[in-house]
């Protein structure tokens, strides 16, 4: 079948007063990776929540594998694996009980768990832990765990809400590692973060979404191109910022905006070589403190696509849909 | 995809079905046996409560009570702490169900394939298993402090069966309560307040002696009709003082009704609750 592996049309949701989404659409190719990049309240978690069949959309329609999110949520289950923002396992239970008894409600034989237990322990680290409780485990050993739970039935789709929210670099990194491995497998991940580079390491395509709607869609080097890397200048003296300003917009195709001693721009015109920076300034009798070329944050990317700083959901209407909140 | 897959053909047919709701309800079950075998430690800790109580009641409290109609303070008092018992269980239920639900595992149970209904049911069932281990070192402590079922095997037989069927109905309500408050934390606050709700009955004094209207909801607290209801059948001291109101002067047939009462809401409640999508 031509259709792509993870199909949104048109989602709507609202939680009372909050409209949670406004008509997300959004299509993953069989074995890709899919960022969606947005800021905490924008509806990534509710877009995940109702492919994965934890929620039904007010309208739209979304498939997995084909099916019906809502009319065949029993066969779509049987497909996806669903790894969030919490470590959603029995923490009084060891690392090894959790595998077992969650292989044995997705229905394998008693044996097939324990096989499947142990060799997903094997191969994601934790075999050393299996033993132990999962409640004396790291932050980063849960996570690990939850998204091997998530992998007991080799899922064609696999939603990954925010699956490095909280962590230290090293257990994001590791985390980082398990999903290239599962993506050389050949499984269709859906990922959402709020980190740009998290998106730019490991998805074929980015969707950022803004306000229950995808507002820019592309391969990371695309969208960044579109955004551009940032060049931040920080001067010796703050009474040389013209010149400086001037070396730096004939690199990057704009104006920089000065903040304290700080210059940044947005290399719209493609990426620079550190080298010519210093040429360019040098040979306009700049001073630099520091240079930094750098990826644009999330607000950077917000305030090029909307004009405005990425936000988080207003407060109150937060509130109002506890619902919402998870 | 180069590994094979692994994904099972669900069943088609009514039996089916039934099947696998049976095995994942069995394997919810299961996890319990397994949390108790990992952490025998909070087992204890429940145990130890109710073994604290048969002393506290039974001694202290026991010094200064007369029973109605005669007979020993601590045969009197054994049934109502097994009521007692049986009716905080639920808060126990109410906070493992809640804490499935904030820590993301009711979502996990809820995006697989496993039987919609089986996870209520399981966890039900799963409380029935600490609630056979509470009871029988209950048993054991009441043995211990001259407490004796004396009316033979059949009505001692049918009172712990209707101990089980109200624990059964009351995980019930338990599970349906995590499911909406769905907060660890307001889960544990609400837990202290089932207590005072046990002591007003008869389970460790006579009502006679309390205001009407104190005496009338003690009267009609189903804590109340479990006790008395044991009390019956183990033919302990305290029987009904024949102008009590109906749950208490029929006791066993009020127990059966509260049952019957408590599992027709809350179990389809619960299983709906469960299965609730849209959130």
């Amino acid at each position: 079948m031509d259709d792509p592996m993870v199909v949104a049309e048109g989602l709507h949701k609202r939680f009372g007063a909050t409209r949670a989404l406004r008509g997300l659409d959004l299509a993953v190719p069989e074995g890709q990776v899919c960022g969606v990049l947005g800021p905490n309240g924008a509806g990534k978690t509710t877009a995940i929540r109702i492919l994965a069949t934890l929620a039904d959309p007010d309208a739209g329609r979304a498939r997995i594998a084909g099916l019906d999110v809502v009319r065949d949520a029993e066969r779509v289950r049987a497909r996806i694996g669903l790894a969030g923002q919490h470590a959603a396992v029995d923490e009084q239970l060891t690392g090894r009980d959790n595998l077992r008894m969650f292989g044995r409600l997705y229905h394998l034989s008693r044996s097939a768990a324990r096989r499947r237990a142990e060799e997903l322990l094997e191969r994601f680290g934790l075999a050393e832990a299996a033993g132990r409780q999962v409640r004396h485990y790291s932050g980063g050993m849960r996570r690990r765990l939850d998204l091997v739970t998530s992998l007991i039935l080799r899922p064609q789709v696999l939603f990954l809400d925010e699956p490095t929210t909280g962590l230290d670099p090293r257990s994001r990194g590791e985390i980082w590692d398990s999903v290239r491995e599962l993506v050389a497998d050949g499984t269709t991940v859906l990922l959402t973060t709020q980190y740009l580079d998290e998106a730019d390491r490991l998805a074929d395509r980015i969707a950022v979404v803004d306000r229950g709607r995808v507002i820019a869609e592309g391969t990371p080097d695309a969208l960044k191109s579109e955004i551009g890397d940032r060049l931040d200048v920080v001067l010796a003296d703050p009474a040389q910022a013209a010149p400086a300003a001037q070396a730096m917009s004939r690199l990057a195709g704009a104006y920089p905006e000065l903040e304290g001693g700080r210059l940044s721009v947005a290399l719209t015109r493609g990426p620079v070589r550190l080298l010519d920076v210093l040429r360019e300034l040098d040979g306009a009798g700049v001073a630099a403190e520091d240079v930094g070329l750098r990826r644009p944050t999330l607000d950077e990317v917000f305030l090029r696509l909307t004009g405005r700083p990425a936000e988080d959901a207003p407060a109150p209407e937060t509130t109002a849909a506890p619902e919402a909140v998870r | 995809m180069t590994a094979p897959s692994l994904t099972p053909v669900a069943p088609a047919g009514p039996v089916g079905r039934l099947r696998w709701t049976l095995a994942d309800g069995l394997t919810l079950v299961g996890r319990e046996f397994c949390r108790i075998r990992r952490h025998p430690g909070q087992l204890v800790a429940a145990l130890v409560f109710p073994a604290i109580m048969v002393v506290l009641f039974g001694y202290v409290f026991g010094s200064a009570i007369s029973v109605p109609g005669g007979g020993n303070y601590r045969e009197y008092l054994m049934p109502g702490l097994f009521s007692m018992v049986t009716f905080t269980s639920l808060m126990a239920v109410t906070l493992k169900v809640a804490a499935d639900a904030s820590r993301g595992v009711m979502d996990r149970f809820r995006s697989m394939p496993t039987a919609r209904s089986a996870v209520p049911f399981g966890q039900a069932g799963a409380d029935m298993v600490g609630g056979l281990l509470a009871l029988t070192i209950m048993v054991g402590a009441g043995l211990v402090v001259g407490w004796r079922p004396h009316r033979g095997l059949v009505p001692t037989a049918e009172a712990f069966a209707l101990i089980c069927l109200m624990r059964y109905a009351l995980a019930w309500l338990g599970s349906w309560l995590g499911l909406m408050v769905r907060d660890e934390q307001v889960a544990d606050q609400l837990g202290p307040l089932v207590l005072p709700f046990t002591m007003l009955s008869n389970s460790f004094v006579p009502t006679a002696g309390m205001p009407a209207w104190l005496r009338f909801l003690s009267d009609w607290n189903p804590c109340s009709a479990l006790t008395a209801a044991s009390r019956e059948l183990f033919g302990n001291p305290g029987q009904a003082p024949g102008d009590g109101a109906w749950p208490v002067e029929h006791p066993v047939l009020a127990v059966l009704m509260w049952s019957a009462v408590i599992l027709a809401v809350f179990v389809p409640l619960s299983v709906r609750t469960y299965r609730r999508r849209g959130r």
